[in-house]
C-alpha cells in the first residue's frame, strides 16, 4: 500500500456525484461518511512524496506533492471539513453541500499540487464554488454580494496568472511552486504575492471577506472561514517565506481587523473582520520566515481554522434559530441558548490565547519569533492586536449575544433555542479539539513542518504575562463599556471604491452609452429591419406552404430537446456557472482518472 | 439547565464576583514580583506588572482610538448602500 495514493479532493468530488442520488435514512449516513473518507485517505497516506502525475501537452503536472508542509493543511482541513458537514447535516439542500465539498476539494487541490498551473486551476475552482455558499441564502442582497465576491477573487486570479505567466517566461519554463526567491524579487515575485494575499485578505485588498462571510448561508460561512485564507497562508508558507514586506502588512492587519471590529454591529462580520486580524499573525510569521516562524503561522493557521469554525458556528446557531445577527437586536439569550454560549465561549477563550486552549500554544509562537529576531515594534504591536482579539471575540461577542441588555423582540425571544442536536455536536468536537491542542501540545507540534524547533509555551513568565494582559483587558472593557455598546451602523470600508464605482459605471452604461444604442438601433430598424422583414415574410410563406411538412418530424423532436434544455437554463447566470463549473469538475475527474 | 441556575449564581452575587475579580487583577500583579523574567524580551518586562498596563492601556487605546475613527464619518446608516 505504500505506493498508492489517493487525492483526498477525488473522494469529495465523487460524493458530490452520488449525494443527490442517495436517498432516505442512508443520506445523513453518506453525508458524515464522505468527508470522513476524506480525513482517512489524509491520515493514512504516505507522508512524504510525489503522486499524480500527469503529462499535458508539454507539462507534467503534479497533483500530490505530499510533504509535511502539505499534509498538515491537509490534516486540518479535511477534519474540518468533517465538522462542517456535521454542522450542516440538516440542510436539506443538497446543492450547498455540494458546494461546500467542490469549495474543500478546491483547497486541497492547493495543498497538494506542486506546479503553478494545477495550483491556478483549484483556486479558481475554490472562488467559483465558494460564491454559490453566498448565493444560497437566497436573500436579495446575497446575489450582488456573491458577484463582488467573485469579480474580487476574479481579479486576484488574473494577477496570479500573470505572475506564473511572467516566471514562466523568465525562468525558461519553470512552473514549479516552490520558493520564489524572496532576496531578488521581480515583478512576477510581487505578482504572485499579490494574487495570494489577496485571498488571505491582506488590506487593501480585504473587503470581500467581511462582505461575503457576512452574507454566507449558516453552514456556508463556517466552511469559508476555514479555507480561503488558511490556502492562501499555506501558499504564502510555501512560496514567499522571509519576504520581508509581509511583516508590515500583516501587523497592519492585525490592528485593522481589531478597529473595524469595535465598530461592528454583525455578530458575523465583527467574527469576519477577526479573521483578517488572525490571518494577520499568520502573513507576518510568513514574512518572518524563521523556522519558528513558519512553524507558528502554520500552528496558528490549524488552531484558528477550528476555533474560528466554532465561533462561526456559534453565532451561526444564533441567526439560524433567531433569524438575527445583530447585537442591537440580541442579548439576554443566555437562558435560552446556554449551550451555544458555552461552545462559543470556548471559541472565544481559544481565539483569545487563554491558556490551556488552542490560539495560546500556536499565537504565541508568532510573538515570540518577532521577538528572537529582534523586530521589536511587531512583536508589540502583535501583542496589542491580541488584547483586542480577547477585547471583541472573547468578551464583547459572548456579553452582548448572551447577557447585556435585552434587544431582542418578543419573536426573536420566543425562536430563541439550542440548535439541532447534529450543529450541537459539531460545536462540542471543535470544542474538545481546542480545549485538546491547548493542553497536549504534542499532538499539534509533532505535525508542524520544521521539526528542529523546540517551543515551550507553557513557562511561568508566559503563563503570567498572558494571564496579566488577558485579564486587565477585561477590567477595561467592563470600565468602558458603555463606549462599546453596539449601534446600528455599518462600517465603510474599502469596498466603498468598487460598490460606488460600479455605480458609477452603471450610471455611464445607463445614461450616455444607452442613448446612443437607443439611436444606433433606431436608425438600424428603418435601414435594416424594415426590408429584412418583407423578404422575411415571403420565405415564411414559402416555409409554410412547402419545406413544413418535411420538417415537422424533425422540429418535434428538437422541441423536446429544446424544452429539457430550457429548463437548465433559467436565465439565471448563477446557474449557468454552476453547470459549467460542474461540467469542469466532471471532465477534470475524468482526465485525471483516464 | 445546569448552566443556566450555574450562571444565575453568579449573577445573583454579582459585588462578591466583583470583588473575587478585582481580587485576581492584583494577585496577578503581586505573583508577576516573583516570576521568573529569563524569557522576557525587553528591559522594560522586569518591570513588575509591565503586561497589566500594557493589557490595561491597550484594551482602552483600542476601544478610544476605534471609535473616534469610526464617527469620523465611517460608521454610517445601514441603509447607505441600499439606493
Amino acid at each position: 500500500m505504500t505506493d498508492f495514493w489517493l487525492h483526498p479532493s477525488l473522494i469529495l468530488i465523487i460524493g458530490c456525484f452520488l449525494l443527490p442520488l442517495v436517498k432516505g435514512p442512508a443520506k445523513k449516513t453518506f453525508m458524515l461518511l464522505v468527508p470522513v473518507l476524506a480525513f482517512l485517505d489524509v491520515v493514512m497516506m504516505p507522508k512524504e512524496g510525489i503522486y499524480g502525475v500527469v503529462q499535458f501537452l508539454d507539462w507534467h503536472l503534479t497533483f500530490g506533492r505530499v510533504d509535511a508542509l502539505s499534509m498538515v493543511f491537509a490534516y486540518i482541513m479535511t477534519l474540518m471539513c468533517c465538522i462542517g458537514t456535521l454542522y450542516g447535516l440538516h440542510v436539506e439542500d443538497d446543492s450547498q453541500i455540494i458546494a461546500a465539498w467542490v469549495y474543500v476539494s478546491g483547497s486541497l487541490g492547493v495543498i497538494f499540487c506542486g506546479d503553478y498551473l494545477v495550483l491556478f486551476l483549484f483556486w479558481e475552482v475554490m472562488a467559483f464554488s465558494s460564491v454559490f455558499l453566498v448565493w444560497f441564502r437566497r436573500r436579495p442582497q446575497s446575489l450582488a454580494t456573491g458577484y463582488r465576491y467573485l469579480l474580487v477573487h476574479a481579479f486576484g486570479g488574473i494577477v496570479l496568472l500573470a505572475g506564473f505567466v511572467l516566471r514562466y517566461q523568465a525562468t525558461g519554463g519553470d512552473l514549479s511552486f516552490v520558493h520564489l526567491d524572496v532576496e531578488a524579487p521581480n515583478l512576477s515575485t510581487y505578482l504572485i504575492m499579490i494574487g495570494f494575499i489577496l485571498n488571505a485578505a491582506v488590506p487593501p485588498l480585504h473587503a470581500w471577506l467581511p462582505d461575503a462571510y457576512g452574507e454566507a448561508t449558516v453552514t456556508g460561512a463556517v466552511f469559508m472561514c476555514a479555507f480561503t485564507t488558511k490556502t492562501a497562508i499555506y501558499t504564502l508558507a510555501r512560496a514567499c517565506a522571509g519576504m520581508d514586506i509581509l511583516i508590515p502588512l500583516g501587523v497592519a492587519m492585525a490592528l485593522y481587523g481589531v478597529v473595524y471590529a469595535v465598530l461592528e454591529n454583525d455578530t458575523r462580520r465583527l467574527l469576519a473582520y477577526h479573521i483578517i486580524s488572525q490571518v494577520g499573525y499568520m502573513v507576518a510569521g510568513c514574512g518572518i520566515g524563521t523556522a519558528m516562524a513558519i512553524n507558528g503561522a502554520v500552528a496558528h493557521a490549524f488552531a484558528h481554522i477550528l476555533y474560528k469554525g466554532l465561533l462561526f458556528m456559534g453565532c451561526g446557531s444564533v441567526l439560524h434559530m433567531t433569524g438575527k445577527s445583530k447585537f442591537t437586536q440580541l442579548g439576554g439569550l443566555y437562558k435560552k441558548m446556554p449551550r451555544t454560549f458555552v461552545f462559543t465561549m470556548i471559541g472565544g477563550l481559544s481565539i483569545s490565547a487563554f491558556p490551556f486552549f488552542s490560539g495560546f500554544v500556536s499565537k504565541s509562537m508568532i510573538i515570540a519569533s518577532a521577538f528572537s529576531e529582534h523586530i521589536l515594534w511587531a512583536g508589540f504591536l502583535l501583542t496589542l492586536a491580541s488584547a483586542g482579539t480577547f477585547l471583541h471575540t472573547g468578551l464583547k461577542v459572548p456579553y452582548f449575544i448572551w447577557f447585556g441588555k435585552n434587544n431582542c423582540s418578543e419573536e426573536t425571544w420566543e425562536k430563541a433555542a439550542d440548535p439541532p442536536w447534529n450543529m450541537q455536536a459539531a460545536m462540542a468536537v471543535a470544542a474538545a479539539l481546542c480545549t485538546f491542542i491547548g493542553c497536549y501540545t504534542p499532538y499539534l507540534y509533532d505535525m508542524l513542518p520544521n521539526k528542529e524547533v523546540v517551543y515551550q509555551p507553557y513557562t511561568p513568565y508566559h503563563l503570567s504575562e498572558t494571564m496579566q494582559i488577558l485579564l486587565f483587558t477585561a477590567f477595561g472593557f467592563f470600565l468602558l463599556i458603555k463606549k462599546l455598546a453596539p449601534e446600528p451602523k455599518i462600517s465603510i470600508d474599502l469596498d466603498w471604491f468598487y460598490r460606488m464605482g460600479g455605480r458609477g459605471f452603471y450610471w455611464l452604461a445607463r445614461k450616455p452609452i444607452q442613448s446612443i444604442d437607443t439611436a444606433w438601433s433606431e436608425g438600424y430598424r428603418v435601414m435594416g429591419l424594415i426590408p429584412l422583414m418583407t423578404v422575411s415574410r415571403f420565405w415564411s410563406w414559402f416555409d409554410w406552404n412547402a419545406i413544413d411538412g418535411v420538417v415537422d418530424g424533425i422540429a418535434r423532436s428538437v422541441r423536446s430537446v429544446g424544452g429539457r434544455v430550457r429548463k437548465l437554463q433559467s436565465g439565471q447566470v448563477q446557474y449557468n456557472l454552476y453547470y459549467a463549473v460542474s461540467f469542469v469538475a466532471v471532465m477534470l475527474v475524468a482526465y485525471v482518472l483516464c | 439547565m445546569n448552566i443556566v441556575k450555574l450562571i444565575d449564581f453568579f449573577r445573583d452575587r454579582l459585588p462578591t464576583v466583583i470583588k473575587i475579580g478585582y481580587g485576581v487583577l492584583a494577585l496577578l500583579v503581586v505573583i508577576d514580583c516573583f516570576v521568573d523574567k529569563e524569557h522576557a524580551h525587553t528591559a522594560i518586562e522586569h518591570l513588575p506588572g509591565f503586561w497589566s498596563i500594557f493589557g490595561f492601556v491597550a484594551c482602552t487605546l483600542i476601544i478610544i482610538v476605534s471609535k473616534w475613527f469610526g464617527h469620523l464619518g465611517i460608521m454610517t446608516r445601514e441603509d447607505y448602500y441600499d439606493d
